[in-house]
């Protein structure tokens, strides 16, 4: 692969059942490019966790996947409340969902430990009240 | 252990990708709570849980699960099953409960597995 490859998507926001919707396009398309499955796996979760943090807090987001020869890049931006206190967030059970949401099999505050756990390395930018962009990269090399 | 022997172990009704049941699968996970399930990674695993929603399908799509079997008789929806069909995941239901369910395939030789990150 000698290009960088880019994958956009729009996170509906209004539906959870929807979530996830980019997350299973994103595997097809490293499956078509002939990705390992180890790899297009923890690419998959760590950005499946990410969609549903985004639909469940920020109203929905932006979504990019670069794939490049040495990596892929999965780039996730949301313009809602923002992390009050990221090392508080990234802490194991720790979550601020709503109630409902965990009837639905999720808000465990496994978000992003998981998103954390399947990346090579995470950056979380972030303001309270503008948005949150998250980083994540997972080694190709 | 094949899909067809968890079948028939819970006495389990085959609701879609019948024709996948000569599969193995080489560990499972027992769960309601879908974060709890994508913290662990296993190839082929089946996937036992109470929860009927469509995520619980995403969530087993994303770590490349091949069976899914709902406890306490639950069916998944005519969408659930469509999302299931398009992976080729089979999903199967049975009246038992959770424990009884993972106790039954756990005597008949399913171990889980240790917990491993990433």
């Amino acid at each position: 692969m000698a290009e960088e490859l880019v994958f956009r998507f729009t996170v509906d926001g209004d539906d959870f059942t929807s979530a996830g919707q980019a997350s299973v396009q994103i595997k097809k398309n490293l499956r078509q490019l002939g990705i390992p499955s180890d790899i297009i796996r923890r690419v998959s979760i760590a950005m499946y966790e990410g969609e549903i943090n985004m639909v469940i807090h920020a109203k929905g987001g932006e979504a990019l996947v670069k794939v490049t020869e040495d990596y892929i890049e999965i780039v996730l931006e949301d313009k809602g409340p923002g992390i009050k206190n990221v090392e508080q967030a990234m802490q194991e059970g720790f979550s601020t969902a709503p109630e409902g949401i965990r009837s639905l099999g999720f808000g465990a505050g496994m978000g992003l430990p998981n998103m954390k756990r399947y990346t090579d390395n995470m950056e979380i930018s972030t303001v309270v009240g503008v948005g949150t962009t998250i980083t994540m990269r997972v080694n190709l090399a | 252990m094949k899909i067809c022997t968890i079948k028939d172990v819970l006495e389990a009704e085959v609701l879609c990708c019948e024709e996948e049941i000569g599969r193995h699968v080489y560990s499972a996970c027992g769960s309601d709570m879908m974060s709890d399930v994508l913290a662990y990674v296993k190839d082929q695993a089946v996937l036992l849980t109470g929860l009927v929603n469509p995520q619980v399908i995403r969530t087993a799509e994303m770590m490349d699960m091949i069976c899914i079997v709902f406890v306490r008789s639950k069916k998944p929806s005519e969408e659930m099953l469509a999302m299931a069909k398009e992976s080729g995941i089979v999903l199967m239901t049975t009246d038992k409960r959770m424990y009884d369910a993972c106790g039954l395939l756990y005597q008949n030789g399913l171990v889980g597995k240790k917990v491993t990150n990433g």
